[in-house]
């Protein structure tokens, strides 16, 4: 028995290393869960792209679940993304609210009009200062905020067919539950 | 000519100035004072997008949109722990490189504790085991292969 000790402390340090980078192919290390989750989401007034004059705030959203979704121009990700939401966008059954983070209005113009636009709606944040309140920290993320302007999920990276399907989707299905 | 002359070094100067303060970005600190506890501040958030950055040291966009936004509440007389206690609502304790006391990071802070009496342990179980058996540290047991 004594002499297996060291094979069997050697077999169980590679079963931990194994398991470490099975852990890392399913979680990104980067992801950091937001706070923010069950927690009203930040008062927040911004310029329409479309009608900078125009603004939209949290409070002129309530009433109505919406799907957040921040974008930019400049975000390889985000034209990742979007051919997903270009094709199941409008099949959610809320709002999709486009949230142009740190962008040169022009830039997502040109961008929307080039790659199609999904969204219902679209807000510009140039300063970046509102996202900050959001805890956004690298586009896409996606917030899903409910009738009484409570954020009940967030996705940070692309959304995908995939996450759709098997968080986005069960969380709206959730909230349509509450609010008949 | 004079006027001219005068006018010209005071553009030059202006212009060098904002060339320059484009360049590295300065805030504008009252004091020395400021400064310091600004960048020991600073040191000890994390940079959301460089994790293995501080927020002093990170180039990132966010980082800095994060410096100015601590440097504001600086100004409106914010102590350091109201400045981390809003970056903490924000981002979690993700932002803080010393992680707080709090039952969710108890295993952080004493599992290695947990680990070391876990060794204690072992080698006390083998002590005990040797001294029972009547076997010196000198003379090993003879193998018979028995265990295998």
């Amino acid at each position: 028995m004594s002499r297996l000790l060291p094979f069997l402390g050697f077999m169980l340090l590679a079963g931990l290393f194994g398991f470490g980078i099975w852990w890392n192919t399913q979680h990104d290390p980067r992801e950091v869960p937001s706070p923010l989750i069950n927690k009203p989401a930040p008062a927040f007034n911004l310029p329409r792209l479309d009608d900078p004059t125009q603004t939209v705030s949290k409070a002129s959203l309530l009433g109505k679940p919406y799907l957040l979704n921040v974008f930019a121009s400049w975000c390889v990700a985000c034209a990742e993304e979007h051919p997903t939401l270009m094709a199941e966008g409008s099949q959610l059954g809320i709002l999709l609210l486009g949230y142009d983070y740190k962008d040169d209005p022009g830039d997502a113009k040109n961008w929307l009009r080039e790659h199609g636009n999904p969204y219902g709606e679209v807000i510009t944040d140039r300063s970046g200062r509102t996202a900050i309140d959001f805890g956004v920290y690298g586009a896409p993320e996606s917030f899903l905020i409910d009738a009484k302007g409570v954020i009940r999920y967030k996705h940070i990276g692309p959304l995908t067919p995939e996450v759709i399907a098997k968080k986005l989707q069960p969380a709206i299905a959730a909230l349509k539950k509450e609010t008949p | 000519m004079r006027p001219l002359l005068q006018w010209l070094l005071v553009a030059g100067l202006t212009f060098a100035g904002i060339a320059h303060s484009q360049a590295i970005e300065p805030l504008p600190f009252k004091n020395h004072a400021e400064e310091v506890r600004f960048q020991h501040l600073t040191g000890q958030l994390r940079c959301l997008v460089c994790q293995n950055e501080s927020l002093a040291d990170s180039n990132a966009e966010l980082a800095r949109d994060l410096r100015l936004d601590v440097f504001q509440q600086m100004q409106h007389g914010k102590s350091d722990a109201q400045i981390k206690q809003y970056l903490v609502a924000r981002y979690s304790d993700f932002v803080l490189y010393d992680p707080p006391l709090k039952p969710d990071t108890w295993l952080l802070w004493f599992g290695p504790l947990l680990i070391l009496f876990g060794g204690a342990v072992v080698v006390a179980v083998a002590i005990r085991k040797r001294n029972r058996d009547g076997v010196s540290v000198e003379a090993p047991p003879i193998d018979n292969g028995d265990d295998w």
